[in-house]
């Protein structure tokens, strides 16, 4: 690389190594390692059968048991199996809807920060359009017009929650822009590919990296709230679907926390995990936080 | 007090919102998901002659650009259609519903701001103290809870354990008979309480943040230090001086608010049945309901995004700097 770029070789390794050494951080992190074993061996372990219903009406919202660690469902299914499944479909969903998000919002954040003139109008406008737009019943509408399926909801989540990363890697780029170093390989004869490619998005790439981590816990409390509003893929099981099927069952009403608790706590466990690690991580990568 | 320019432009921002959500709409509910009079008939035994004869009624017959002309029309006038499970104009099921989640939404807010500007405030004043990092992690926590979760849980504890508070609906049914307007109004009052700690438990952890990072930001400027210089009391330095500058940070921070506890309404109106827009919005989406969901959609755009511009101008009113430029 051209002496003179500040741009760390490896990003992402300097950046764990921050994480782990805050308080905040490590738990954030601890969190994460926890739920993506649970989601990696737990299914192996504790495999889920959803044609496995009771066979008697004592089977249905069964409170917990040696035979079923936490009770069973509305149709006499195991709950402990359906939450370890259910860490699956909500890390997937939320991996890869944030994949869409951020590639969106870099490439138009790129776009509209290096290009400036009409390109930055015109994307900056369609920006702030999605921007004001309530993400809730944005998602909502989507999904109920394109359809219900692990893809659609990918999609949606994905198309509506790029904004916030397009605006904070555009505000980036307008600096790096007009920085010594951008400026020196402008004047060698670099081309915009090169620049953009080679000397401004490493740059930007630690920004990105904060803001992805917020993303993901914000796609899978997205994802969990679609569900949860009968909007989720009927054939998968997540830990929305199965609230929304406990609700709609009346688990609540009957007392059976055992339905209710574990794919809430589920939720929680792993969007603090990525909340925690996410502020830490903005804390140290944020150019405008760092001096505090 | 407004620069006329600024404020034109503002308003053809506005307008061109608005526009982009009405063919935004109008692209998602006419033209995606096919033939409107199929999925009003849910496929059913209709003949060809009497689809054809809809179709004149909705006046789909008409090419594309004239149907969106139409379509604009009607949403001017206040046309948005007639439900399919309620028989009913759209218009009139959405005008009930209105008043009954704006004071849900009026409720929490009151609670957010109120609390959290105090916790945020109180954190940024002894910044990196213990009890700075407990609100942070705190806050996180309930920025982390799932709004329709924590209302299940609600509901288990004061409805079905302790058996204390209502959690369903707005009203008892008894207090349809009830005597005085103040039994009445106590009636409303029990009903709101789970529904609006629920809303405010999970929108707090972001406002609190918000607060506190403006403040942080305002404090570290030099105009603090003169104050602390003058010799002014600690609380006057982060009132007067702190917190009046901070305000502007935290009014930017609206817009986003309210499109986060748009949201959350829908939650806890679905899990309270509490009949409001954002329960007619769940219903819809299980019965298929799609001018409902439609018109519920544009109510909440709408919402949002004039409350955006509010933001803005409250901006102005508040900024003298960006008044005068």
């Amino acid at each position: 690389m051209t002496a003179g770029v500040p741009a760390s070789a490896r990003p992402g390794s300097a950046a764990v190594r921050a994480l782990w050494s805050d308080r905040i951080g490590r738990t954030g992190v601890l969190l994460l390692a926890f739920t993506a074993l649970v989601a990696i061996f737990g299914p192996l372990l504790f495999p889920f059968d959803p044609g496995a219903v009771g066979a008697s009406s004592a089977d249905i919202l069964a409170p917990p048991d040696a035979g079923h660690w936490l009770g069973t469902d509305e149709l006499g299914r195991d709950v402990f199996r359906a939450t370890v499944e259910g860490a699956r479909i909500s890390l997937l969903v939320g991996l890869t809807a944030t994949a869409v998000s951020i590639v969106i919002g870099t490439l138009v954040g790129l776009a509209a920060g290096y290009r400036l003139g009409v390109v930055d109008a015109v994307l900056m406008r369609l920006t702030d359009f999605f921007l004001v737009l309530p993400t809730l019943p944005l998602t909502i509408t989507l999904a109920a017009v394109v359809g219900q399926s692990l893809g659609v909801i990918i999609l949606v989540i994905g198309l509506t929650s790029w904004p916030g990363t397009a605006r904070i890697v555009r505000s980036q780029v307008l600096s790096l822009r007009e920085r010594q170093f951008v400026l020196r390989v402008r004047a060698l004869g670099a081309t915009d590919r090169r620049i953009v490619g080679r000397h401004i998005l490493p740059n930007v790439l630690p920004l990105i990296f904060a803001n992805t981590v917020l993303v993901i816990a914000g796609s899978i409390l997205a994802e969990a709230t679609l569900a949860f509003l009968g909007l989720g893929d009927p054939t998968r099981v997540s830990w929305g679907t199965m609230l929304h099927f406990a609700f709609v069952a009346g688990a609540t009403g009957r007392g059976a926390w055992w339905y209710i608790l574990p794919p809430g706590i589920g939720i929680v466990v792993v969007v603090l995990g990525f909340a925690l690690a996410g502020h830490t991580l903005d804390r140290i990568l944020n150019p405008r936080l760092r001096s505090r | 007090m407004f620069r006329i320019g600024y404020l034109a432009r503002k308003v053809a921002v506005l307008a061109a919102t608005l526009l982009g959500v009405a063919t935004f709409n109008f692209a998602l509910f006419r033209v995606l998901p096919g033939d409107p009079i199929r999925l009003m008939a849910r496929a059913g035994n209709l003949t060809p002659e009497a689809i054809e004869k809809l179709r004149g009624v909705f006046g789909l017959d008409e090419p594309l650009p004239v149907q969106y002309l139409l379509y604009l029309k009607s949403i001017v006038t206040g046309d948005l259609g007639t439900s399919l499970t309620y028989r009913r104009p759209v218009i009139d099921i959405v005008a009930e519903r209105m008043a009954n989640t704006l004071i849900l939404l009026v409720a929490a807010t009151l609670v957010v701001v109120a609390i959290g500007i105090a916790l945020g405030v109180a954190a940024a004043a002894r910044r990196g103290s213990r009890r700075d990092t407990s609100t942070v992690i705190t806050s996180l926590v309930f920025w982390s809870l799932p709004t329709f979760w924590t209302g299940l849980i609600l509901v288990f504890i004061f409805g079905v354990w302790l058996a204390v508070l209502p959690v369903s609906g707005m009203t008892s049914p008894a207090s349809r008979f009830a005597s005085s307007g103040t039994d009445q109004l106590l009636d409303l009052a029990t009903h709101l309480v789970l529904p609006t700690i629920t809303l405010a438990l999970v929108d707090i952890g972001q406002f609190i943040l918000i607060t506190r990072s403006a403040l942080v930001d305002v404090l570290t400027e030099d105009y603090i230090l003169t104050a602390k210089a003058k010799g002014l009391s600690r609380r006057a330095v982060v009132w007067r001086h702190g917190v009046r500058n901070a305000l502007l940070p935290i009014v930017t921070a609206t817009a986003l608010y309210v499109s986060l506890i748009v949201g959350g309404a829908i939650q806890v109106e679905t899990v309270f049945s509490w009949p409001g827009m954002g329960r007619l919005m769940y219903d819809a989406v299980l019965r298929r309901d799609y001018p409902i969901l439609e018109a519920t959609f544009l109510i909440f755009a709408v919402t949002v995004i004039v409350a955006n511009l509010l933001s803005d101008l409250l901006y102005q009113v508040l900024d003298p700097r960006v008044r005068e430029a």
